[in-house]
Protein backbone atom coordinates (compact mmCIF):
# COMPACT_ATOMS: atom_id res chain seq x y z
CA UNK A 1 0.00 0.00 0.00
CA UNK A 2 1.29 3.42 -0.87
CA UNK A 3 1.03 6.25 1.63
CA UNK A 4 1.83 9.87 1.09
CA UNK A 5 2.73 12.08 4.03
CA UNK A 6 2.63 15.81 3.58
CA UNK A 7 4.67 17.70 6.19
CA UNK A 8 4.12 21.44 6.34
CA UNK A 9 5.29 24.26 8.59
CA UNK A 10 2.53 25.37 10.92
CA UNK A 11 0.85 28.67 10.10
CA UNK A 12 2.74 31.51 11.72
CA UNK A 13 6.11 29.72 11.72
CA UNK A 14 8.54 31.81 9.70
CA UNK A 15 9.75 30.07 6.54
CA UNK A 16 12.92 31.83 5.37
CA UNK A 17 13.37 29.28 2.60
CA UNK A 18 9.89 29.98 1.24
CA UNK A 19 10.56 33.69 1.43
CA UNK A 20 13.81 33.35 -0.50
CA UNK A 21 12.09 31.28 -3.18
CA UNK A 22 9.28 33.83 -3.35
CA UNK A 23 11.84 36.54 -3.86
CA UNK A 24 13.50 34.53 -6.61
CA UNK A 25 10.18 33.95 -8.37
CA UNK A 26 9.60 37.71 -8.38
CA UNK A 27 13.13 38.23 -9.66
CA UNK A 28 12.26 35.92 -12.55
CA UNK A 29 9.26 38.05 -13.44
CA UNK A 30 6.52 35.93 -11.86
CA UNK A 31 4.40 38.49 -10.03
CA UNK A 32 1.07 37.86 -8.38
CA UNK A 33 2.52 35.37 -5.91
CA UNK A 34 1.61 36.52 -2.43
CA UNK A 35 3.31 33.81 -0.36
CA UNK A 36 5.51 30.73 -0.77
CA UNK A 37 5.82 28.07 1.91
CA UNK A 38 7.90 24.96 1.52
CA UNK A 39 7.13 21.56 3.01
CA UNK A 40 8.08 17.93 2.47
CA UNK A 41 6.40 15.08 0.68
CA UNK A 42 7.24 11.61 2.00
CA UNK A 43 6.06 8.59 -0.01
CA UNK A 44 6.14 5.18 1.62
CA UNK A 45 5.30 1.63 0.68
CA UNK A 46 3.81 0.05 3.78
CA UNK A 47 2.33 -3.36 4.56
CA UNK A 48 -1.36 -3.80 3.71
CA UNK A 49 -3.42 -3.25 6.79
CA UNK A 50 -1.03 -0.76 8.42
CA UNK A 51 -3.30 1.06 10.84
CA UNK A 52 -4.02 4.78 10.98
CA UNK A 53 -2.61 4.75 14.51
CA UNK A 54 0.71 3.36 13.29
CA UNK A 55 0.96 5.93 10.51
CA UNK A 56 0.06 8.66 12.98
CA UNK A 57 2.78 7.43 15.37
CA UNK A 58 5.38 7.41 12.57
CA UNK A 59 4.59 11.05 11.86
CA UNK A 60 4.54 12.15 15.49
CA UNK A 61 7.69 10.29 16.51
CA UNK A 62 9.92 10.88 13.51
CA UNK A 63 8.57 12.19 10.23
CA UNK A 64 7.33 15.53 11.54
CA UNK A 65 8.40 17.75 14.43
CA UNK A 66 5.04 18.85 15.81
CA UNK A 67 6.59 21.88 17.50
CA UNK A 68 6.77 23.52 14.09
CA UNK A 69 5.15 21.15 11.60
CA UNK A 70 1.70 19.79 10.76
CA UNK A 71 1.29 16.58 8.80
CA UNK A 72 -1.39 15.01 6.64
CA UNK A 73 -1.61 11.30 5.83
CA UNK A 74 -3.02 10.21 2.50
CA UNK A 75 -3.54 6.58 1.51
CA UNK A 76 -3.11 6.07 -2.23
CA UNK A 77 -5.41 3.53 -3.87
CA UNK A 78 -3.46 0.95 -5.88
CA UNK A 79 -4.18 1.06 -9.54
CA UNK A 80 -5.94 -2.11 -10.74
CA UNK A 81 -3.50 -4.49 -12.44
CA UNK B 1 39.39 15.12 40.67
CA UNK B 2 39.21 13.46 37.29
CA UNK B 3 35.75 13.32 35.79
CA UNK B 4 34.55 10.29 33.83
CA UNK B 5 33.00 11.70 30.68
CA UNK B 6 31.74 10.30 27.39
CA UNK B 7 31.60 11.92 23.96
CA UNK B 8 28.99 10.45 21.63
CA UNK B 9 29.85 10.09 17.96
CA UNK B 10 27.09 9.87 15.37
CA UNK B 11 27.74 9.24 11.69
CA UNK B 12 28.45 12.79 10.53
CA UNK B 13 29.64 14.21 13.86
CA UNK B 14 32.71 16.33 13.20
CA UNK B 15 33.43 18.12 16.48
CA UNK B 16 33.77 14.97 18.58
CA UNK B 17 37.56 15.09 18.67
CA UNK B 18 37.57 18.80 19.55
CA UNK B 19 35.09 18.07 22.33
CA UNK B 20 37.22 15.18 23.59
CA UNK B 21 40.35 17.37 23.63
CA UNK B 22 38.48 20.10 25.52
CA UNK B 23 37.10 17.67 28.10
CA UNK B 24 40.48 16.02 28.59
CA UNK B 25 42.10 19.41 29.18
CA UNK B 26 39.66 20.34 31.93
CA UNK B 27 38.46 17.02 33.37
CA UNK B 28 42.03 15.59 33.72
CA UNK B 29 41.13 12.31 31.99
CA UNK B 30 40.48 11.43 28.37
CA UNK B 31 36.73 10.99 27.83
CA UNK B 32 35.34 7.69 26.61
CA UNK B 33 34.26 7.60 23.00
CA UNK B 34 30.80 6.10 22.45
CA UNK B 35 29.32 5.13 19.09
CA UNK B 36 25.69 6.00 18.28
CA UNK B 37 24.79 2.37 17.63
CA UNK B 38 25.70 1.24 21.14
CA UNK B 39 22.66 0.47 23.24
CA UNK B 40 24.38 1.12 26.56
CA UNK B 41 26.54 3.85 28.02
CA UNK B 42 29.69 3.11 30.02
CA UNK B 43 28.77 2.92 33.70
CA UNK B 44 29.44 5.59 36.35
CA UNK B 45 29.56 8.51 33.93
CA UNK B 46 29.90 11.99 35.41
CA UNK B 47 29.25 13.83 32.16
CA UNK B 48 27.96 13.21 28.62
CA UNK B 49 28.71 15.44 25.63
CA UNK B 50 26.89 15.45 22.29
CA UNK B 51 29.23 17.14 19.79
CA UNK B 52 28.62 19.32 16.77
CA UNK B 53 28.52 18.17 13.19
CA UNK B 54 25.96 16.94 10.72
CA UNK B 55 24.63 13.67 12.10
CA UNK B 56 23.02 11.59 9.37
CA UNK B 57 23.78 14.39 6.93
CA UNK B 58 21.01 16.48 8.53
CA UNK B 59 18.53 14.23 6.69
CA UNK B 60 14.84 14.83 7.43
CA UNK B 61 15.60 17.52 10.05
CA UNK B 62 18.81 18.40 11.88
CA UNK B 63 19.27 15.93 14.73
CA UNK B 64 16.05 14.03 14.02
CA UNK B 65 17.59 10.70 13.08
CA UNK B 66 20.33 10.87 15.73
CA UNK B 67 17.66 11.53 18.35
CA UNK B 68 16.19 8.09 17.53
CA UNK B 69 19.50 6.20 17.58
CA UNK B 70 20.01 3.39 20.15
CA UNK B 71 22.43 5.37 22.32
CA UNK B 72 19.95 8.22 22.73
CA UNK B 73 17.54 6.00 24.66
CA UNK B 74 20.35 5.36 27.15
CA UNK B 75 21.20 9.08 27.25
CA UNK B 76 17.61 10.08 27.93
CA UNK B 77 17.53 7.55 30.79
CA UNK B 78 20.87 8.84 32.16
CA UNK B 79 19.68 12.45 31.95
CA UNK B 80 16.53 11.52 33.87
CA UNK B 81 18.83 10.10 36.59
CA UNK B 82 20.61 13.47 36.70
CA UNK B 83 23.80 12.78 34.72
CA UNK B 84 24.81 16.17 33.25
CA UNK B 85 24.48 16.34 29.46
CA UNK B 86 25.91 19.05 27.20
CA UNK B 87 24.83 19.28 23.56
CA UNK B 88 26.70 21.72 21.34
CA UNK B 89 25.41 22.82 17.92
CA UNK B 90 24.23 19.57 16.30
CA UNK B 91 24.20 18.15 19.84
CA UNK B 92 21.71 20.89 20.81
CA UNK B 93 19.57 19.96 17.82
CA UNK B 94 19.66 16.29 18.87
CA UNK B 95 18.64 17.19 22.45
CA UNK B 96 15.64 19.16 21.16
CA UNK B 97 14.59 16.37 18.80
CA UNK B 98 14.96 13.80 21.60
CA UNK B 99 12.59 15.75 23.83
CA UNK B 100 15.21 16.38 26.55
CA UNK B 101 14.96 20.09 25.74
CA UNK B 102 11.94 22.02 24.45
CA UNK B 103 11.77 23.80 21.10
CA UNK B 104 13.57 23.23 17.84
CA UNK B 105 16.45 24.74 15.83
CA UNK B 106 15.31 25.97 12.44
CA UNK B 107 17.20 27.25 9.40
CA UNK B 108 18.92 30.60 10.14
CA UNK B 109 16.60 33.49 9.29
CA UNK B 110 19.24 34.83 6.89
CA UNK B 111 19.36 31.42 5.11
CA UNK B 112 23.13 31.71 5.43
CA UNK B 113 25.67 29.57 7.26
CA UNK B 114 27.06 31.73 10.08
CA UNK B 115 30.64 31.22 11.17
CA UNK B 116 32.02 33.86 13.52
CA UNK B 117 32.73 34.64 17.15
CA UNK B 118 29.70 36.15 18.86
CA UNK B 119 29.13 37.93 22.16
CA UNK B 120 27.13 35.70 24.46
CA UNK B 121 25.30 37.04 27.49
CA UNK B 122 25.01 34.78 30.54
CA UNK B 123 21.33 34.88 31.53
CA UNK B 124 21.16 32.15 34.15
CA UNK B 125 23.72 31.27 36.79
CA UNK B 126 21.77 28.57 38.62
CA UNK B 127 23.02 25.61 36.55
CA UNK B 128 26.24 23.67 36.97
CA UNK B 129 27.30 24.89 33.52
CA UNK B 130 26.91 28.57 34.41
CA UNK B 131 27.33 28.84 38.19
CA UNK B 132 30.90 30.13 37.78
CA UNK B 133 29.68 33.20 35.86
CA UNK B 134 28.05 36.45 36.91
CA UNK B 135 24.61 37.29 35.64
CA UNK B 136 24.79 39.47 32.52
CA UNK B 137 28.46 38.72 31.91
CA UNK B 138 29.44 38.65 28.24
CA UNK B 139 31.47 35.76 26.82
CA UNK B 140 32.96 35.48 23.36
CA UNK B 141 32.43 32.09 21.77
CA UNK B 142 32.35 31.03 18.11
CA UNK B 143 29.25 29.84 16.28
CA UNK B 144 29.30 27.80 13.08
CA UNK B 145 25.87 26.67 11.94
CA UNK B 146 23.19 26.82 9.29
CA UNK B 147 20.32 25.78 11.56
CA UNK B 148 20.56 27.63 14.85
CA UNK B 149 17.37 29.63 14.79
CA UNK B 150 15.73 28.65 18.08
CA UNK B 151 11.96 28.36 17.95
CA UNK B 152 9.38 27.47 20.57
CA UNK B 153 5.83 28.70 21.13
CA UNK B 154 5.29 31.83 23.24
CA UNK B 155 4.10 29.88 26.29
CA UNK B 156 7.22 27.70 26.25
CA UNK B 157 9.48 30.75 25.86
CA UNK B 158 7.74 32.45 28.81
CA UNK B 159 8.21 29.32 30.92
CA UNK B 160 11.91 29.07 30.00
CA UNK B 161 12.47 32.68 31.03
CA UNK B 162 10.42 32.44 34.21
CA UNK B 163 12.28 29.30 35.31
CA UNK B 164 15.74 30.74 34.54
CA UNK B 165 16.32 28.15 31.82
CA UNK B 166 17.69 30.48 29.16
CA UNK B 167 21.40 29.96 29.84
CA UNK B 168 22.77 32.27 27.14
CA UNK B 169 21.51 34.92 24.75
CA UNK B 170 23.27 36.33 21.70
CA UNK B 171 24.56 39.81 22.45
CA UNK B 172 23.96 40.86 18.85
CA UNK B 173 21.58 39.68 16.11
CA UNK B 174 22.76 36.25 14.98
CA UNK B 175 20.44 33.70 13.44
CA UNK B 176 16.90 34.89 14.07
CA UNK B 177 16.43 32.90 17.30
CA UNK B 178 13.32 33.74 19.29
CA UNK B 179 14.30 36.20 22.05
CA UNK B 180 17.97 35.80 20.97
CA UNK B 181 18.17 32.46 22.78
CA UNK B 182 21.54 30.73 22.30
CA UNK B 183 21.43 28.11 25.07
CA UNK B 184 18.62 26.31 26.91
CA UNK B 185 18.55 24.29 30.15
CA UNK B 186 16.34 21.38 31.18
CA UNK B 187 13.93 21.72 34.11
CA UNK B 188 16.54 20.38 36.54
CA UNK B 189 19.32 22.50 34.97
CA UNK B 190 21.48 19.43 34.26
CA UNK B 191 20.99 19.31 30.49
CA UNK B 192 22.32 22.25 28.45
CA UNK B 193 21.97 22.72 24.72
CA UNK B 194 23.82 25.61 23.07
CA UNK B 195 24.63 26.58 19.50
CA UNK B 196 28.01 28.29 20.18
CA UNK B 197 31.04 26.02 20.50
CA UNK B 198 32.74 26.30 23.91
CA UNK B 199 35.19 23.56 22.89
CA UNK B 200 36.54 25.98 20.28
CA UNK B 201 37.32 28.66 22.87
CA UNK B 202 39.78 26.87 25.14
CA UNK B 203 42.83 29.08 25.26
CA UNK B 204 43.81 32.70 24.86
CA UNK B 205 45.30 33.60 21.50
CA UNK B 206 47.92 36.17 20.65
CA UNK B 207 45.22 38.46 19.27
CA UNK B 208 41.83 38.72 20.98
CA UNK B 209 40.01 38.44 17.64
CA UNK B 210 41.57 35.04 17.10
CA UNK B 211 40.11 33.27 20.08
CA UNK B 212 39.81 33.19 23.81
CA UNK B 213 39.27 30.89 26.73
CA UNK B 214 35.65 31.74 27.61
CA UNK B 215 34.47 28.30 26.50
CA UNK B 216 36.88 26.64 28.89
CA UNK B 217 35.16 28.44 31.76
CA UNK B 218 31.92 26.55 31.01
CA UNK B 219 33.71 23.22 31.48
CA UNK B 220 35.49 24.57 34.56
CA UNK B 221 32.11 25.63 35.95
CA UNK B 222 30.92 22.04 35.54
CA UNK B 223 33.88 20.61 37.37
CA UNK B 224 33.65 23.03 40.29
CA UNK B 225 29.90 22.44 40.60
CA UNK B 226 30.35 18.65 40.55
CA UNK B 227 33.23 18.71 43.01
CA UNK B 228 31.31 20.98 45.38
CA UNK B 229 28.24 18.72 45.22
Amino acid sequence: MKVRILVRLKPGVLDPQGRAVHHSLEGNGFDGVSEVRIGKLIEMDVAEGTSDETLQAMCEQLLANTVIEDFAIERIEQEPA
Amino acid sequence: MALRAAVITFPGSNCDRDMAAALEAVFEAPPLSVWHGDADLPDRLDFIALPGGFSYGDYLRCGAMAAKSPIMRAIVAAARRGVPVLGVCNGFQVLCESGLLPGVLMRNASQRFICRTVPLEVTSTSSLFTSAFSMGETLRIPVAHHDGNYFADEATLDTLEAEGRVAFRYGEPCNGSQRDIAGVLSTDGRVLGMMPHPERAMEAAAHPAMGGADGRRIFESVISALVAA
